[in-house]
């Protein structure tokens, strides 16, 4: 065991935990409004709609999170039409090639997870709201999302942690986050299991923080 | 379509073989799972404390890292420890461990941790009566495990393990970093040498998607013929 080893690559693997946060909070935030834009149109009665959202799902959720970010970062840029668009500012860059494949994909899994929770909501709640005389809009902003919310926290926290080891991904095109500085560590200094236990040990430490958040939440929020 | 043509004027073929290599790893990374989660349920579900340490131990550090950094760990110090352990039986030569087995075994390791799970929410489910049943005949623990608890934790565990073979089917595609030759890295090649990154890629996920498509299919089968009689 090479404990200097394993000092001194702390801070510098504590460094690359910031982009780690980063790439995870971004690609949450988009990926949530994603997620309810297609659970919305999930629930819709027309079948366009509804078979496009789950195609989209569909798709996202069968193939691997390396080929939509290989896709988006290596392919995406040989269309010659997207580079004299406004778009190639965005699409140039690594960090929000990353940054795009993640919020796509979770949004993908987010959008199944509230379209089961916008199906469990009993129909008496929906019907006391409109014998009550509430428009749908109103009923839908103020009944049917916080429910959905809550009954959708326990599995939300699930992919809360799935996209935080996803975002490991982003060190295969250039990103040095997390996995990537480790990796870098261990290919110099030949210490894998160094190397292993500290970058772990922070993986691990996350995990801990958002499960228990997500306990908390779900605590404070539950039915009395 | 002549990127995709057989033989040496295109990568019909390398493909094909890909997609084999990643149903083999996934095959190969499935079975060791089994084997790890046939060694930690027990440990799981066992009373004592310390065993029971030992099981969630493996659990959660497996499913709180990303998998690529224990696919690093395996790649980088997979051959450093066999190594070590050769020497302790005075083998000093170096050795190479093969690029499928330490791929299998990282996935392997990775799908074991989630295959734990499954199995030790499926036993804790069975009825508490079947347990107690099969000690008042007498029956062996073996007879037990394998004639009483097993068939029915198979029915409950099925729909979960399925979810466990998809995870398992698309992790494979991370072992392209260490350069066994499956769909992704044989893709890399070829939207390398083609300079066609986007057509590549897109195939590749086409076939992720046709795999996890007819994989669901068979799970499907295999479901209704352990639900017969529910």
């Amino acid at each position: 065991m090479d404990f200097d080893l394993m000092i001194t690559s702390f801070p510098k693997l504590l460094n690359a935990t910031v982009v780690t946060l980063k790439l995870l909070s971004l690609s949450l935030f988009f990926g949530l409004f994603i997620g309810l834009f297609f659970a919305i149109l999930r629930l819709r009665k027309n079948i366009f709609l509804n078979k496009f959202a789950y195609g989209y799902s569909y798709v996202f959720r069968g193939t691997p999170l390396l080929v939509q970010i290989f896709i988006i970062y290596f392919g995406l840029g040989q269309i010659e039409y997207l580079r004299t668009t406004i778009l190639w500012v965005v699409l140039k860059e690594p960090y929000w090639c990353a940054i795009i494949a993640f919020a796509l994909n979770t949004g993908a899994y987010t959008s199944e997870i509230l379209r089961s929770a916008f199906q469990t909501i009993k129909p008496g709640f929906i019907e006391a709201g409109k014998s009550l005389g509430i428009p749908n809009k109103i009923i839908f902003y103020k009944i049917q999302i916080p429910i959905a919310i809550r009954q959708s926290l326990p599995a939300y926290g699930n992919e809360i942690i799935l996209m935080m080891k996803g975002t490991s991904l982003a060190s295969t095109v250039t990103l040095l986050d997390l996995t990537g500085v480790a990796k870098y560590i261990i290919s110099t200094t030949f210490k894998p299991i160094e190397v292993f236990i500290v970058a772990g040990g922070i993986y691990l430490f996350m995990t801990f923080i958002i499960h228990n958040l997500i306990k908390y939440l779900e605590k404070k929020y539950s039915y009395q | 379509m002549n990127l995709l043509a057989f033989g040496n004027t295109g990568w019909g073929d390398e493909l094909f073989y890909a997609t084999l290599m990643t149903i083999a790893v996934s095959i190969t990374a499935m079975i060791i799972g089994f084997i790890f989660a046939l060694i930690f349920t027990p440990l799981k579900l066992s009373k004592k404390k310390y065993l029971n340490l030992i099981g969630n131990f493996y659990t959660t550090v497996i499913r709180g890292v990303p998998e690529l950094l224990v696919i690093y760990l395996l790649f980088f110090g997979g051959s450093g420890a066999i190594m070590y352990v050769a020497s302790i039986f005075g083998y000093n030569e170096y050795i190479e461990i093969n690029a499928f087995l330490t791929g299998s075994f990282s996935i392997g390791i990775i799908s074991g941790a989630y295959s734990t799970e499954v199995f030790r929410g499926a036993i804790q489910s069975i009825d508490k009566g079947q347990f107690e049943a099969s000690k008042v005949l007498g029956l062996k623990k073996k007879i037990e495990f394998f004639k009483v608890i097993m068939p029915q934790m198979l029915r409950l565990a099925i729909p979960n393990l399925s979810n466990v073979w998809q995870i398992t089917l698309k992790d494979t595609s991370l072992i392209s970093v260490t350069g066994l030759v499956e769909i992704m890295r044989q893709s890399y090649i070829a939207a390398g040498s083609t300079r066609d990154p986007l057509f590549f890629y897109s195939f590749a996920a086409v076939l992720y998607l046709l795999l996890t498509y007819l994989s669901m299919k068979l799970i499907n089968r295999l479901e209704v013929k352990y639900n017969r009689g529910f």
